[in-house]
C-alpha cells in the first residue's frame, strides 16, 4: 500500500532547519540560503502541479499565470492600497481559485488534454495583461515598491528568516499534501490516472476531482507568486511567461511524477542550475538543459525521485 | 436488501440504443426481482455489453426507461449511480494497476465515505477513523472473495482467474443492491470458472441481485435463476435455463450458431 514514510520528511525538516547553519559557515555555499528561498517557492507551485500531473494526470500551462496572479494581487494590493500582506495572499489566492475554476469546469469534463490548451491561451491572455496593463502593473517595467513581509511584530527582513518562512509553508504543504493522497481523495485521483471508467464505476465523480486538484494546485501557485514578491520587492511580468510555465514542466520530469519527493527535488534541481550551476555556460545554459533534460529521460524515466529504486535494484543483483 | 423477493429492483423499458444508422438495442424489456441471478446471453454483437453500459450510466439510451428501485436512473452520471447501489466490472479487466490489490478494495469504500480533501490533508481524527474503518471493511471483502493473503501485492500482477475476482471484490465494496459482471468467466481456466461460479452464487446469497453476462454455458446454466437471450439488440428468449436450453429460437439464434462452429 502507498505509505509516504515519516522518516523522509522528519530527515527533510532537519535538513530544511539545519541548511542554513551550514550555509553560514562554509563560505563557498554561503548565498545558498538564498538560492533555497526560490527553491522553496517553485517547489510550493510543482507540488501542486505534481499532484495534478502524477496523480490526476492532467497537464497544465497556465501555473506561471497563476503564479503571477499571486505575485502581482499582493503587489498592487500592498503597495497600492497599503493593505494587510497576510490578507492579500489569501485574496490572490481566492482569485487564483476562481480562475482555476472557471477554466477547469469546462475543460476538465472533456477527456484528453483540453486542459493544457485551455491553460496555454489563458496563460498567454495574463501576460498579455501584466504588461498592457500598465496603470496597475507597471508594465513591462514591472512594479517596485512592494513591501516585506512582518510575523507578530518581527519583520522577516534577511534571508535567513525569509527562509524559513518559506520553507515551513513548504513542509507544511508537503504534509498537507502527502495526507491526501494517502487518503480516499488520494486513490481517487491514483484510480483516475488509471482508468476513469473504473474510477467513475466505482462512485468516483471524476470531473469533480479534478477540478479539485486543479483548484489546489492554482492556489498554490498563487500563494507562491505571493511569497515571491514580497522577498524581492520588485516584480515584472518575463518572470510569468510561457517559458516559466515550461520550467515548472521541466522541474516536475526532472523530479519524477511517480513521486510526490520529485517535486521538490525537480524544484531544486532546477533552482541551482538555473541560479548557479548553468552561469558557467553563459547562452549555451539552455543547451545543457536540454542536454539534461533529455539524459533523464533516457535513462531516469521515473524522474530523479525514481533513483532509489534503481540503486536499490543494483545492490540486490 | 429491503425489497420483497418478487419486487423487481431493476426495469428496462423501451430501451432503444441508436450508434449512427445502426440499432444496437431495441426494447429488450424486463424486469429484475431482487436476490436473484439473471444472465444475458446472445451472440458476439448482440447488444450485451451496450445494455450494461446503459444501465451504469456510460452510455445514455436513445429512448427508454431504466428504474432502479422504482427510480429512474437512465440519465444519471455512472458515479450518480454506483452511488444508488448499482456496481460493475468489465469485459476487459480495468483494475488499478498502480495499486495493491487491498487499496484497490479501498477504493469501492469510496461511495460510502465521504471525507473531504480538506479533511484527509488535515487528518482530522474522523477522517483517521474512516480511513480505518475502509480498511477493515476492504479485509473483510478480501477474506470473503479469498485473496486476504495477498493484499499487498500489486493487482496488476496477479494472474487473470485472480485479477477478475478481484474486480468482482472492488465491486463489492460499494455495497451494492446490484451487480452487473460482464464476462467474469472469460479467458478462466477450469478450476478458476468453479471459483468464480461459486463466488456469485454466495453474492447472491448475501442478498445482491446479479446481472450476468457470459459467455461460457456451462456457468450460465448452471448459476442463472433466469436467463434472457439477445440476438441483433433484440430479446428473442427469456425464462428459467432448462427451458432457454430447449429453445428453438435460441439455438437456432446462439447455440446452433456455436454448434457450427465447433
Amino acid at each position: 500500500m502507498l505509505r509516504i514514510g515519516k522518516l523522509p520528511i522528519a530527515i527533510l525538516a532537519g535538513v530544511i532547519i539545519m541548511f542554513p547553519w551550514v550555509a553560514r559557515h562554509v563560505t563557498l555555499i554561503e548565498h545558498y540560503t538564498d538560492i533555497m528561498v526560490f527553491a522553496g517557492i517553485y517547489s510550493l507551485i510543482t507540488i501542486g502541479l505534481s499532484l495534478l500531473m502524477g496523480y490526476a494526470g492532467q497537464i497544465s500551462l497556465g501555473h506561471a499565470a497563476f503564479f503571477g496572479i499571486g505575485a502581482y494581487s499582493s503587489a498592487i494590493l500592498t503597495a497600492r492600497f497599503g493593505m494587510n500582506p497576510w490578507g492579500c495572499m489569501l485574496i490572490g489566492a481566492l482569485l487564483a481559485a476562481v480562475m482555476a475554476l472557471l477554466i477547469g469546469t469546462p475543460s476538465l469534463k472533456l477527456k484528453g488534454h483540453y486542459l493544457a490548451m485551455a491553460t496555454l491561451a489563458f496563460g498567454i491572455i495574463v501576460f498579455i495583461v501584466f504588461n498592457e496593463e500598465t496603470e496597475w502593473t507597471g508594465g513591462p517595467d514591472g512594479m517596485s515598491g512592494i513591501p516585506g513581509l512582518a510575523l507578530a511584530g518581527l519583520a522577516l527582513d534577511t534571508v535567513e528568516k525569509y527562509y524559513y518562512l518559506v520553507w515551513t509553508i513548504v513542509l507544511g504543504v508537503f504534509i498537507f499534501t502527502c495526507n491526501i493522497i494517502q487518503s480516499r481523495s488520494g486513490r481517487a485521483l491514483r484510480a483516475i490516472h488509471v482508468s476513469e471508467a473504473a474510477a467513475s464505476a466505482m462512485g468516483v465523480n471524476v470531473a469533480r476531482f479534478k477540478v479539485m486538484v486543479f483548484i489546489y494546485s492554482a492556489m498554490l501557485a498563487s500563494l507562491a507568486g505571493s511569497l515571491y514578491a514580497h522577498y524581492l520587492n520588485f516584480i515584472n511580468p518575463s518572470t510569468f511567461d510561457l517559458f516559466f510555465a515550461i520550467k515548472l514542466l521541466i522541474m516536475i520530469s526532472l523530479g519524477g511524477t511517480h513521486s510526490i519527493w520529485g517535486a521538490i527535488i525537480g524544484a531544486l534541481l532546477v533552482a541551482f542550475l538555473s541560479f548557479e550551476w548553468l552561469h558557467f555556460f553563459e547562452e549555451f545554459e539552455i543547451l545543457v538543459y536540454g542536454a539534461v533534460l533529455l539524459l533523464i529521460t533516457i535513462f531516469l524515466p521515473e524522474g530523479l525521485a525514481g533513483l532509489p529504486k534503481i540503486v536499490h535494484g543494483w545492490f540486490r543483483k | 436488501m429491503t425489497a420483497q423477493p418478487e419486487h423487481p429492483i431493476l426495469t428496462l423499458e423501451g430501451i432503444v440504443k441508436v450508434f449512427g444508422g445502426l440499432t444496437a438495442l431495441y426494447k429488450p424489456d424486463c424486469s429484475i426481482p431482487a436476490g436473484t441471478i439473471r444472465s444475458i446471453i446472445g451472440p458476439n454483437g448482440a447488444g450485451k455489453t451496450t445494455l450494461f453500459n446503459i444501465i451504469t450510466g456510460v452510455l445514455p439510451p436513445t429512448t427508454g426507461a431504466v428504474s432502479f428501485k422504482g427510480r429512474r436512473i437512465e440519465r444519471l452520471k455512472p458515479h450518480t449511480i454506483a452511488r444508488q447501489g448499482i456496481s460493475r466490472t468489465f469485459q476487459t479487466v480495468e483494475l488499478f494497476t498502480n495499486m495493491t490489490v487491498l487499496e484497490n478494495v479501498m477504493l469501492g469504500r469510496h461511495p460510502r465515505s465521504r471525507c473531504s480533501m480538506l479533511a484527509s490533508g488535515l487528518r482530522l481524527p474522523n477522517s483517521r477513523k474512516e480511513e480505518a474503518r475502509i480498511e477493515s471493511k476492504a479485509r473483510d471483502i478480501l477474506k470473503f472473495i479469498g485473496l486476504a493473503p495477498k493484499f499487498d501485492q500489486p493487482a496488476g500482477g496477479l494472474p487473470l482467474g485472480e485479477q477478475k475476482i478481484l474486480e468482482i471484490g472492488r465491486a463489492l465494496a460499494t455495497e451494492p443492491e446490484l451487480i452487473c459482471l460482464d464476462e467474469p468467466a472469460a479467458g478462466l481456466n477450469e478450476t478458476e470458472t468453479h471459483v468464480a461460479s461459486s463466488l456469485i452464487r454466495a453474492i447472491r446469497e448475501r442478498g445482491i441481485t446479479v446481472l450476468l453476462v457470459e459467455h461460457d454455458m456451462r456457468v450460465v446454466m448452471n448459476i442463472s435463476d433466469e436467463i434472457m437471450v439477445l440476438n441483433h439488440g433484440q430479446k428473442i428468449a427469456e425464462g428459467p435455463p432448462e427451458e432457454i436450453r430447449d429453445d428453438p429460437k435460441v439455438i437456432e439464434a446462439y447455440l446452433g450458431d456455436e454448434d457450427r462452429h465447433a
